[in-house]
This record gives structure tokens, C-alpha cells and sequence, in this order.
């Protein structure tokens, strides 16, 4: 009795709580849009777009873009990048790339449940030491495109990189489901995979805390 | 192997282990020959440190013997002895070649490094033994350790100095120094110095080697100060004591040039300001107590500098910035970049500018490790400092 007692009581604080707060949320959402009228129009700024607070297209889990610094020289840093076939020791989900020829690569990735899911990629642009693009096929189940750009870091400090990366998770029910997998805050997993091929690059291996061989992916 | 492990607030147990291996080309297995408890280690133990998990094998501070090394580390070789930083450095990034190894971008992996970039706005390095905010590797409380980037980090003590006279290179002695340091001395400077632990001792006797004209010690334990007073600092306890009232007489009215607190997170003391701080942490409205920050500060003379090795994790309200700034107070902190002073540090050693051995209390087996811990804990004014051996446990365990 004590206890559902207690219980409904918080209930009903609770709930006034809720509607306090869901009430003052709406005036001060009011108040922003009033505010907002008169600035609509944006501003020029140099803010890459997916820092924006009001990102437009820019949807977080169809896109992902983060940018890191390797301390290694442009031409080998884009020479590494170029060889896609490293690509499973850095990034997460990733089983294998082989490479078919110039410029296809047949890629490996883990799907939901312990499946795999396999698709083509081709280069679509190949501007050496400057930016490498690809795209999957038309057919992929996961349709996905990538552009990863290479400029000098200010006063010698390396290699400045930039990754946008962009899935299409319309490519039927398996995936929709990768493609959820790779969503799983996929600005934070890029940022990952970025920075285990900053180690790789600047140290020559990827670190982790693991006491014994075999538990992969630091 | 036997490896001393957390399993929450004031519950540490030596458990077997798997026997840990080279993962990595850079790699080295240690086995441990003497390893220490370490004041930040109360914090874990008293679970005021985030990200920790039950079996963690805890331990930063330790030395011991080379058995296996890596394809891709050519400078040791097994049989050599080692102490080993507490600190992860991969020596190849843009912050372990300005000698900022405490930064190092490259030591906590990747998955691990979204927490503190998430709490500090960017990843910390990797450290032995210390949460997983620092990568969750294992500790050095155990018989061996497995040492990444163990090409970069690791001082060989070829001379057969025996182990109590180096161990504390590993963290406390650099931390100390580095403390002292980041006073940046000139003739004359009064530094006065909160907490008379083990990296407020080494701050002590550094700051003494580097010019210092006086250095007072403030803490509560009679045996602690009694120990900074053999070092040659002026005791202040602050029991007895107003702490500013007597920085200010004892310095002509001007104040110490340069403050060091060298207690951090947990801080005692009778102050309102500490009573209200544990009140909040207590509620979980504030991670970090904070009292002998805002004394520093307040009793720093205009124009000083605050340093700051004291390790805090969060946030602290009642931060004095109207003193900070209004005084023109200069303040330095960081973990310790434990590469960049031991060869230095181990040349004093050698040459006896530095005495390391008064500070150890007890040396018990790895076994006795949940025993040490309470004594470190509960007993502070005897217990100064613990080291553990595994190696002892053989005729005594």
C-alpha cells in the first residue's frame, strides 16, 4: 500500500513536471522562431556545413564527415589511403576489399546478425595526393560513396584529411539493416577509423589494450 | 598469473589472471620485480574515477625484467631491467615530438578515446592501470605487464641500482619534478606546497634543487611534515594553523611566489567551502573537491604561478577566477610527460642529489595488495608509501 502510494505521488509530480517543462519548451521554441524571423538568411561562413546547427540536407546518419591531422608526409598518406585493401585493419565492419582492377574493389562488410553483405565499388575521381572518390554499384544493398580529401597541415605538422562518407540505406531489407549498423552514430565511427589510420600511419601499428593476440580492433 | 584487481569502492582482490602477451610489434612483456601503490590509486579505490570495471588489474608504478619483446622494438632485449613510465607514449606523434608525452594522440585506442574527448573535448593518452578513460590497459600490480610502444617509454637501469632507488621514476619522482617546474623558479621565491605526499615530498625536494629560498610544506599528518622538514621545507599544519595568515607572515606580507597543490581531488580540510563542496560531491552535483585550489590561488602572491599536479577529473564549482585573473596568476598543469625527465632524474639519483628511499613505509608480497591498500587508505600518517613485490610472496606469502 506504502509503496504504490509513494509511487502515484511521484506519478503525479512527475507529470506536473512534464507538462512545466513541455510548456516552458514551447515558449522558448516561440520565442527562437520569432528571433530567427529576421536572420533567415545565412550567412556567408567558412564552417564546414555538418558543424551547422541547422544542417538543411545534411542529414547525421546518411552522412558522415570528420577531418584528422596525420603527421606523415601528403604523397604517403594518400598513397596508403589509396590502397584499399588495408582498409579492413582500420575500419569496423569491414571484412575485406580486394581490389579487381584500376580502379574497382569488391568489398566484404559484416550485416546484421553475423551476415555478411557484399558489393562493388569504383573510383569516380583520382586526383593524386589530393582526393580519392569512389562509389558503389548501382545494385549495391548498400549503396554508399565516399570522398576523402589530402591537404598540407600548417607549419609541418603533417597531412590534414577529410572524410565524407554517405550511405543510401534504400537498397531493400538487409540494407536497411547495415546500413543501421554503420548509422550507429556513424560521425563517431568515422572519427574512429580515422584515427586508427592515424596511428597505423604515425606508429605503424593500431592500439589497444588487449593483454593477448586475437581480440582485433583496438 | 596473480594480478591485484578492482572490484569496486574499497574492494580489491589478487585473483589469477591469464598471463598477458606481445599483441603488437612494439610491444614488451615486463615481469614485474617491485611496483608501487600511488595516491591517484586511493581514488580509484575509493570510486571517485569513472569508467572502471570490475577485474581491472589496477597499477602505474612499476619496474621489473624484460622476458619477450616484439618484432618491431630493437632497443631492448629480454634481461634487461626496466622502470616503466606510467604514462603511454607512442614518440612519433605531433605532441610526443614536442616532449609532450602526456598528449600522446596515439596511445588510447581509438574506441576508448570518445570518452574523454566527449568529457575533456579531446582524447588523453593512454596510462597503465588507471579506468578506461586511459584505454583500459592492464596494470603493473601484477607479475607481468604487457608494455605498448615499450621502444619509447622504458629507462634500462644497466648499473644494478637496486629497484627501491629508481621505482619512483616511473610516476612519482617526474611529477614531483615536473611540479616544481611548472613554479618556474627564480632566487628568492618562497613556493609553498599543499600536501605532503609522495609527489608533495618530490615537489619539495625539487623545487629546493632548483633555487628555491624557502619552501613550505602544508598538510595535517604530523609524520608527513616531520618528513618535509628533513627535506628542509618550513612546516605549516593546517589543523593548528590559519594557512593564508601564516603564508603571509611567513613570506613579509607578499605571499609565496608560486603555489603547488599537489592534492587534488579529494581534498580534506574544515573550510565552509570544503564542507559544501563534499555536500555537492556527495550529491553528484560536483565531481572534484576543491578546497586547497581555491586556498592557493587566494594565497598566491600577484603575478605567481599556481601549478597543479593535484589529478582532477571534473568539474569544481567556487572556482576563484576573479583572483586568478585580478592577480595576473600564471597556472600550469598536465600529467606528467614521465619521458621526457628520466634520464635526467636517473643521473640524480645515481649521483645521490636525489633521495628517493625515505619515502617507503612498507614493502609487502603482491598478495598482501588488498591489505596495503587499507593501510594506504585509513592509515595515511604512517603509511607513506607501499611497495609491493611479487616476488616476495614466495617466503612470505
Amino acid at each position: 500500500m506504502y509503496r504504490r502510494h509513494v509511487r502515484r505521488s511521484n506519478g503525479r509530480a512527475l507529470a506536473a513536471g512534464v507538462l512545466g517543462v513541455v510548456a516552458g519548451a514551447a515558449v522558448l521554441f516561440a520565442a527562437r522562431n520569432m528571433m530567427r524571423g529576421h536572420r533567415r538568411i545565412i550567412e556567408p561562413e567558412d564552417a564546414p556545413r555538418r558543424t551547422w546547427r541547422r544542417k538543411g540536407r545534411w542529414r547525421e546518419g546518411i552522412f558522415a564527415g570528420r577531418t584528422i591531422t596525420v603527421n606523415r608526409p601528403r604523397e604517403e598518406v594518400y598513397a596508403r589511403w589509396r590502397d584499399f585493401a588495408i582498409f579492413p585493419n582500420f575500419m569496423e565492419n569491414v571484412r575485406s576489399v580486394t581490389p579487381l582492377d584500376q580502379t574497382r574493389s569488391r568489398w566484404v562488410v559484416e550485416g546484421p546478425a553475423g551476415s555478411t553483405v557484399e558489393f562493388e565499388t569504383k573510383i569516380v575521381e583520382d586526383r593524386p595526393n589530393e582526393l580519392i572518390a569512389w562509389e558503389s554499384d548501382e545494385n549495391a544493398q548498400v549503396r554508399n560513396s565516399g570522398r576523402v580529401s589530402f591537404r598540407d597541415a600548417p607549419g609541418g605538422r603533417g597531412t590534414e584529411i577529410e572524410a565524407v562518407i554517405a550511405y543510401d540505406p534504400s537498397g531493400g531489407a538487409v540494407g536497411r539493416m547495415t546500413a543501421k549498423l554503420f548509422q550507429r552514430g556513424p560521425g563517431v565511427q568515422t572519427r574512429r577509423e580515422l584515427r586508427r589510420f592515424k596511428q597505423l600511419m604515425e606508429t605503424g601499428e593500431i592500439a589497444t589494450a588487449a593483454s593477448r593476440p586475437a581480440a582485433s580492433h583496438g | 598469473m596473480r594480478a591485484l584487481t578492482w572490484h569496486g569502492k574499497h574492494d580489491v582482490r589478487v585473483e589469477t589472471v591469464p598471463d598477458p602477451q606481445i599483441v603488437n610489434p612494439r610491444d614488451a612483456i615486463i615481469k614485474v620485480t617491485s611496483t608501487a601503490i600511488c595516491g591517484s590509486d586511493l581514488h580509484l579505490y575509493d570510486g571517485v574515477i569513472p569508467t572502471m570495471r570490475p577485474g581491472d588489474i589496477l597499477g602505474h608504478e612499476f619496474m621489473g625484467e624484460v622476458v619477450d619483446v616484439g618484432r618491431g622494438n630493437t632497443r631492448l632485449k629480454r634481461g634487461d631491467r626496466v622502470v616503466v613510465p606510467f604514462v603511454i607514449a607512442c614518440g612519433n606523434c605531433f605532441f610526443c615530438r614536442r616532449q609532450q608525452f602526456a598528449a600522446c594522440d596515439n596511445s588510447n585506442p581509438a574506441y576508448k578515446a570518445d570518452i574523454s574527448q566527449m568529457l575533456y573535448g579531446h582524447h588523453m593518452c593512454g596510462f597503465f592501470g588507471y579506468s578506461h578513460l586511459t584505454g583500459g590497459y592492464a596494470g603493473g600490480q601484477a607479475e607481468y605487464v604487457r608494455v605498448p610502444f615499450s621502444d619509447v617509454g622504458p629507462i634500462v637501469i644497466d648499473d644494478g641500482m637496486e629497484d627501491d632507488r629508481v621505482l619512483f621514476l616511473s610516476d612519482i619522482l617526474p611529477t614531483g619534478w615536473m611540479a616544481a617546474e611548472n613554479c618556474e623558479i627564480e632566487e628568492g621565491d618562497t613556493v609553498a606546497v599543499w600536501g605532503c605526499g609522495p609527489v608533495g615530498l618530490f615537489a619539495i625536494q625539487s623545487a629546493l634543487i632548483m633555487g628555491a629560498a624557502q619552501v613550505i610544506a602544508i598538510d595535517h599528518y604530523p609524520h608527513r611534515l616531520e618528513l618535509a622538514r628533513k627535506l628542509g621545507a618550513k612546516t605549516v599544519n593546517y589543523r593548528n594553523t590559519r594557512v593564508y595568515e601564516a603564508l603571509m607572515e611567513m613570506t613579509g606580507g607578499i605571499g609565496p611566489d608560486a603555489v603547488i597543490d599537489a592534492v587534488g581531488l579529494e581534498s580534506h580540510g574544515f573550510a565552509p567551502d570544503n564542507l559544501y563542496d563534499y555536500a555537492k560531491q556527495s550529491l553528484r552535483l560536483e565531481t572534484d573537491r576543491s578546497h586547497v585550489l581555491r586556498e592557493a590561488l587566494y594565497a598566491c602572491r600577484k603575478g605567481g604561478r599556481v601549478s597543479v599536479p593535484g589529478v582532477y577529473g571534473g568539474f569544481v564549482d567556487k572556482f576563484p577566477v576573479g583572483a586568478f585573473m585580478q592577480k595576473g596568476l600564471t597556472m600550469r598543469t598536465g600529467q606528467t610527460h614521465v619521458q621526457k625527465y628520466l634520464s635526467g632524474l636517473l643521473e640524480m639519483i645515481r649521483d645521490n642529489r636525489i633521495n628517493t628511499t625515505f619515502l617507503i613505509s612498507h614493502r609487502m608480497p603482491l598478495e598482501k595488495g588488498p591489505d596495503a591498500y587499507r593501510k594506504f587508505a585509513f592509515e595515511q600518517n604512517e603509511t607513506t608509501k607501499v611497495v609491493l613485490k611479487p616476488g616476495m610472496e614466495a617466503r612470505n606469502g
